[in-house]
């Protein structure tokens, strides 16, 4: 089997517990693939460990155990080739916001010239919407959504192969969401860029994402279903709710998370495999798929539940 | 209507300085005459006129006198307050950006490496509470030159306050910045210079103005002990010569000088504030 693009092999990650008390596990023996190009979003519970995945997979935070390969090559590391928007932002606050992204630009193309860079970066924040003078106002002069769409617009603007975003739309209002995930879909489907994308929103993660990670809650968290969405692209928001896989998906995702979420926590995988459960939807509802992503296809109409099969 | 907070507050600062100087002026003893003196102040040389502290208004017209020509040099112990106060300042600065230059590289490093953090923290502790004007003697011998000791002085003293800020600073910026720089892939220098420089500027420039408040603090008891130039020799030369008008003069000259100083540090400091 080729390894995927982006391959997170046995991931643990423990924090030292405070003095004299055990270690705390947020989650143990991860293991997932995401190939070239595609779109995964991951949900789960508040402080199940998402953010700390993706701390990992950018190689700002080193795992206890377990690697990361991406291209062939062990993480290790930050990179230009990892973009990130981060959860709250991370703007530098004594530079407007314009120079919060032309230094990121700068940064990615260093024989550009001035001209070059500012254009650019003008060009992204315009796509954000943020013009007309907000673009040099300092980051404490903007609203929390203004804020997050500089760091939108930073990440967006050096291209990286990766696009790592940790809740980027959590800030912001229904309109500008909208037109952002549009966006980003635009600018994802005209390059081959791989996007794995933190959200606590399910119709955004079905809205956007080839594939959804579903989390047990923490500690001793795990990836425990992998949820496919074959809708077909161009998906369209208004249009999407009439997809016949629609609502089966979605309830499956809030059944996880208002259930199962909980039930699994803690518990490993029956067989000892810790590959998260494929699910595709067939006519009739979930079915399971222990074998990897890329296999024959599921028998249709078999309701089978997390990995009896 | 109601005068703005400032308007007010000015207007409160000048009737309080009016009340003091009336008091002042309205406690200071007037020369007694001779006919009123009683014999244990003959005979205590009490004809003579007698050292006391000047009314306000003696001071003004001393200060009058000495502003309009503040550069005048007429020998080694008669120089214009301008004069001396230019020496003090030459060697508060040139001591001073001496701390400086060594001081902030050093509390770049010690701030980025917890080894030399560690490592160094004794010595800077050990040091630090030392008085200045202790290492005088010192200096004297080692150095040779009165002068250059008094500006050692001040290097010595104006260090510790501009390096324990910078390394606080620097050590105490923020993760989520540094790791925007490592993301970028920004070379040390880099990271020095887009994030840490300007993210540890607020606390370096409080170490600074901490420096040049200690600083000018120390010259005028530093020039008292090396004499020859400067205003603290001044401040204790017209003491010899019991001329205390010329005292309060200078006392109000160093306080004055002292403020612009904070002043300009203050300035520079609100240059780099940011706001999270
Ligand atoms: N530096 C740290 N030291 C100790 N524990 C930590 C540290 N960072 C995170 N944790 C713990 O790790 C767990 C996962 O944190 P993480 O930030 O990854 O959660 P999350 O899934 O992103 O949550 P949210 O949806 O609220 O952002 C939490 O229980 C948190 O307390
Ligand atoms: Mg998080």
């Amino acid at each position: 089997m080729p390894t995927p693009f982006l391959s997170v092999q046995g991931l643990s990650k423990r924090f030292p517990g405070p003095k004299g008390s055990d270690p705390l596990t947020v989650f143990e023996n991860v293991n997932l693939g995401i190939e070239k190009g595609e779109f995964v979003c991951i949900i789960g519970h508040s402080g199940c460990g998402k953010s700390t995945i993706l701390n990992i997979l950018a190689g700002l935070d080193e795992p206890t155990d377990g690697a990361v390969i991406m291209n062939g090559k062990e993480v290790s590391g930050p990179s230009l080739d990892r973009g990130i928007v981060f959860q709250n932002y991370s703007l530098l606050p004594w530079l407007s916001a314009l120079k919060n992204v032309t230094f990121a630009v700068q940064a990615r193309h260093r024989n550009w010239t001035k001209k070059q860079v500012h254009d650019h970066s003008i060009k992204y924040l315009e796509m954000v919407g943020l013009t007309g003078g907000a673009e040099l106002r300092k980051p404490s002069q903007l609203s929390g959504g203004m804020r997050q769409r500089v760091s939108i617009a930073r990440a967006f603007a050096i291209q990286p192969e990766l696009l790592l975003l940790d809740e980027p739309f959590g800030a912001l209002d229904a309109l500008t969401r909208g037109s952002i995930q549009d966006e980003l879909i635009r600018i994802w489907a005209g390059s081959d860029q791989t996007v794995f994308m933190i959200t606590h929103d399910v119709d955004e993660a079905i809205l956007l994402a080839d594939r959804i990670l579903l989390m047990t809650n923490g500690p001793y968290a795990r990836v425990a279903e992998s949820v496919q969405v074959d809708i077909e692209r161009p998906r369209v928001r208004a249009d999407i709710i009439h997809h016949p896989d629609y609502y089966d998906i979605r309830n499956h995702l809030v059944e996880f998370l208002a259930k199962r979420s909980r039930e699994l926590a803690g518990k490993r995988d029956e067989d000892g495999v810790s590959e998260p459960n494929v699910i595709r939807f067939g006519l009739n509802g979930p079915v399971a798929n222990k074998s990897n992503k890329g296999a024959e296809e599921p028998p249709a109409r078999a309701r089978v539940v997390n990995g009896a099969d | 209507m109601i005068a703005s907070l400032n308007a007010r507050a000015l207007l409160l600062s000048a009737v309080l300085l009016a009340v003091l100087l009336g008091i002042w002026e309205a406690a200071s003893p007037q020369q007694k005459l001779g006919s009123e003196l009683t014999e244990y102040e003959i005979l205590m040389g009490g004809a003579e006129p007698k050292a006391a502290v000047p009314p306000p208004s003696a001071v003004f017209v001393k200060a009058w006198e000495e502003l309009s020509n503040p550069f005048y040099d007429a020998g080694p112990n008669d120089k214009g307050i301008g004069i001396q106060i230019g020496y003090s300042l030459y060697r508060v600065l040139s001591g001073y950006f001496l701390a400086a230059a060594i001081a902030i590289p050093a509390g770049f490093l010690i701030g980025m490496s917890p080894l030399m953090y560690r490592a160094l923290d004794p010595f800077i502790q050990i040091l630090r509470p030392i008085s200045p004007l202790a290492w005088m003697p010192l200096a004297l011998f080692v150095i040779q030159d009165s002068q250059a000791s008094a500006i050692f002085v001040i290097f010595i003293c104006s260090i510790w306050p501009m390096l324990i800020n910078t390394a606080f600073g620097v050590a105490g910026v923020r993760k989520d910045w540094v790791n925007v720089a490592r993301t970028h892939e920004l070379g040390t220098l880099k990271t020095a210079w887009i994030v840490i420089l300007p993210a540890a500027a607020p606390t370096i420039l409080t170490g600074m103005r901490i420096s040049i408040g200690i600083a000018w603090l120390v010259i005028v008891a530093a020039e008292m002990l090396v004499g020859g130039t400067g205003i603290g020799y001044y401040v204790w030369n017209e003491w010899n010569n019991l001329d205390l008008t010329s005292v309060v003069f200078s006392i109000l000259m160093i306080g004055l000088v002292g403020m612009l100083l904070d002043t300009a540090f203050a300035y520079c400091a609100r240059l780099v504030q940011y706001q999270e």
